[in-house]
């Protein structure tokens, strides 16, 4: 059965940390759905959040391989129950006089924010978890979308075990 | 402690006497020549000259096999770096430590496509266990430290360090580090208490059990242990190819090798066992054949230092990452405490069943009135076996009737490339093996055609005095290839019919002797002669071109489908 897992690796903040990561991947022939990375809030280290599918096999093995990586502190392959995840998305739209009341009203039914006006186009801003961003989506489909970007998913578990960095 | 300043190329040097290193193999060029102008100055260490930088690599590669320690080579940048690529992953592959030191252009010239500049990083970051560029003077004594640590513990593997030429003429302090804090490499030497217990006791109600010995029996040294406890539970044992002579085989309970070119009933007992008691293995799919079929009635308890290696292939019913010596020792600690019933009838009625199965053995297949392979290899065997000789192999149908004829009764004395199956490694691997032990004969097991891959080697041998006899089995194809074009490629020998020069000529060439045998009387004067020279030697065996390697599981197929000759 494929799956998706979405996995948080802590890593030390250091050059190729992230091309190790990759190159496991394409290497040994895994997914990645998406990909972000940034430093934690020591700037000694970085956290990296990976979507991949797999059967429970190849996501077992995608850990383990993760953790021969020097650099690779901590693997968690978060469950969804117990981690909370966002992604954010921006989406230029071309609106038309009579379009701009159904776009605002789309904003205010799904939480998301318009961030920029010109006289053509609205930039709508997005924050949610997978579903909500894909039923904003779908929601304004039917404009003129100039363009849509849409970040990697970043996740939290919300469990009370924690790696103390100091400790490291 | 001390304030002086040594530039980078010196640290280098300090650090290697600091690791203990005492030689190590080489090829100079532009951006480390710092490195050999310090060299020059000092007596620690020693310098072996290769003649390709591959060479150094697998020459570093067979001193580690051979000594237990970290093996070490020195190039330059650009085709000095890539030119090793293929000894680090063969070290890889392997699980044997190598430090290489590869040089760098200078830190602002990289990424401008320099004078021979390669991303090295960036090129063997997946065939090495990990890689560093030295970015500052400072780090780079700690960066060596880790390398070596890194290298030689865990899973031991090579570890690269590219060297900008900048670093090396830059000062600083030189104070070696006494330990390495790395919060992301902690490999696990303990085997968990818990699971030895649950697998002692799986092994000892088992009526039908194996142990699989691997290559991580021999990197952690458990062959007593492993003895031990196959005596003490009463379990047979067969072996990788990288598990040649982990244990004994003048000990009843050795099956020989398991596998593609395994033993009829190693295979046989693999397959029809209950219980799998895995050794430091990654089962690799030259082991298992179709790993659907392997071993299906087989509870699997498996023993490796690297949880990757576990449930990667053949899933684990009972995964214990540690040290194989660690577990067993823990195993055998348990047992004495509290001797559990291991249900002797039932093991002695498997060890009958399997000695039945030891009546079926390859059959020959020799037709034109040439020498024999097989012939050479056992005299070789017989001949050299008072001398207890360090044996490298180079890849192909040598190197398995040399696994399957020749008998170890202890580690480290069997050299060969198994991951990778690298033909060009085991020349050079030789002459590791003789920088690292200059009173052992040393033996190259070769074939026509992978002899041909690092010749160029005979020429370091003459200058260092590296006794290597090179046994070419010299059929005229390459062998293994032609073997699977027969078998599956309707006899269309395509492009492995293969000349080569006049070997006696060549080794003379080099100032080392050369021999051709062609008959069978031949053998055991050329091996005396070869014995006594005092360079080394090339003996041409020149032997029959359809010779087959039997038994032969053929890929893809269950362990239980053994071809023991033509007429399968």
């Amino acid at each position: 059965m494929e799956n998706f897992h979405t996995i948080s690796i802590l890593v030390t903040n250091e050059a190729g940390v992230l091309s190790r990561i990759v190159d496991l991947f394409s290497g040994r022939g895994y997914n990645i759905e998406s990909l972000t990375v940034a430093p934690t809030i020591d700037k000694l280290y970085s956290r990296v959040t990976i979507v991949t599918g797999g059967d429970e096999a190849a996501i077992e093995q995608i850990n383990k391989q993760l953790n021969r990586l020097v650099p690779v502190i901590k693997v968690a392959d978060l469950n969804i129950k117990e981690a909370l995840e966002r992604e954010i998305a921006l989406i230029k739209i071309q609106v038309k006089d009579e379009e701009k009341s159904d776009i605002l009203r789309i904003a205010e039914a799904t939480n998301a924010k318009i961030i920029d006006i010109t006289d053509k186009t609205y930039i709508l801003q997005a924050v949610g978890d997978e579903k909500q961003i894909q039923a904003l989506i779908e929601l304004v489909r039917p404009y003129s979308v100039k363009e849509f970007v849409r970040s990697g998913k970043v996740a939290i578990s919300r469990n009370n075990q924690f790696t103390n960095l100091k400790n490291l | 402690m001390t304030n002086e300043l040594y530039t980078g190329a010196e640290i280098l040097l300090k650090s290697l006497v600091e690791e203990g290193v005492k030689e190590i193999f080489g090829y100079p060029g532009g951006v480390i020549l710092t490195i050999y102008e310090a060299l020059y100055n000092q007596n620690d260490i020693k310098h072996y000259l290769v003649r390709h930088e591959q060479a150094a690599v697998h020459a570093a590669e067979g001193y580690a096999r051979t000594t237990g320690k970290c093996g070490v080579a020195l190039v330059t940048s650009g085709p000095g770096a890539t030119n090793t690529v293929t000894g680090i992953a063969n070290a890889y592959y392997d699980g044997y430590p190598i430090v290489v030191f590869t040089g760098q252009v200078g830190l602002n010239q990289i990424g401008n496509d320099a004078f021979q500049e390669a991303d090295v990083v960036g090129i063997t970051r997946s065939c090495c266990k990990h890689n560093y560029l030295v970015k500052d003077v400072k780090d780079l004594q700690r960066i060596i430290k880790e390398a070596f640590h890194i290298a030689t513990t865990g899973k031991p593997g090579p570890v690269v360090v590219d060297l900008p030429k900048d670093i090396l003429t830059q000062k600083t302090a030189f104070n070696y580090p006494k330990t390495v804090k790395l919060a992301g490499y902690n490999p696990n030497y303990k085997g968990h208490p818990i699971q030895i217990g649950r697998a002692l006791k799986m092994l000892s109600e088992a009526h039908r059990p194996v142990i699989i010995s691997g290559g991580g029996v021999l990197t952690s040294g458990a062959y007593k242990e492993l003895e031990k406890v196959a005596n003490m539970l009463k379990i047979p044992v067969a072996h990788t190819l990288m598990g040649t002579g982990t244990f004994p085989s003048t000990n009843v309970l050795d099956l020989g090798m398991l596998g593609m070119h395994g033993s009829f009933w190693a295979n046989y007992a693999v397959s029809h066992s209950d219980v799998i008691f895995a050794l430091g293995t990654r089962f690799n799919d030259r082991i298992t054949g179709c790993l659907q079929r392997f071993a299906r009635d087989a509870h699997v308890i498996h023993v490796d230092i690297d949880p990757c290696s576990i449930s990667k292939n053949v899933k684990a019913d009972i995964p214990i990452v540690g040290d194989v010596k660690n577990v067993l020792v823990e195993l055998i600690s348990q047992y004495e405490k509290k001797p559990l019933n291991i249900y002797e009838e039932d093991k002695q009625k498997w060890l009958e069943q399997i000695n039945e199965w030891k009546q079926k053995k390859a059959v020959p297949v020799h037709t034109s009135g040439k020498l024999s392979a097989l012939t050479v290899i056992k005299t070789l065997y017989e001949a050299t076996k008072e001398y207890n000789p360090i044996v490298c192999t180079e890849v192909g149908q040598h190197q398995m009737w040399t696994a399957q004829l020749f008998k170890f009764n202890e580690p480290r004395k069997f050299i060969t490339s198994g991951g990778l199956g690298t033909m060009g490694f085991g020349f050079p691997a030789a002459m590791g093996a003789c920088a690292a032990k200059p009173d052992t004969l040393v033996l190259n097991i070769a074939g026509d055609g992978s002899i041909q891959m690092n010749i160029q080697e005979l020429a370091t041998c003459v200058d260092y005095g590296f006794k290597v006899i090179n046994c070419v089995i010299d059929n005229g194809y390459l062998g293994m290839v032609r073997q699977w074009q027969e078998k599956l490629f309707h006899k269309h020998y395509s492009q492995t019919k293969i000349s080569h020069p006049d070997f006696v000529k060549l080794a003379e060439a080099y100032g080392a002797l050369g021999i051709r045998v062609e008959h069978e009387d031949e053998i055991v004067p050329a091996i005396k002669r070869a014995i006594e020279a005092k360079s080394p030697v090339i003996i041409d065996f020149v032997t029959e071109e359809c010779e087959m390697v039997y038994p032969w599981v053929l890929a893809g197929e269950p362990l239980t489908k053994v071809l023991l000759s033509n007429d399968c």
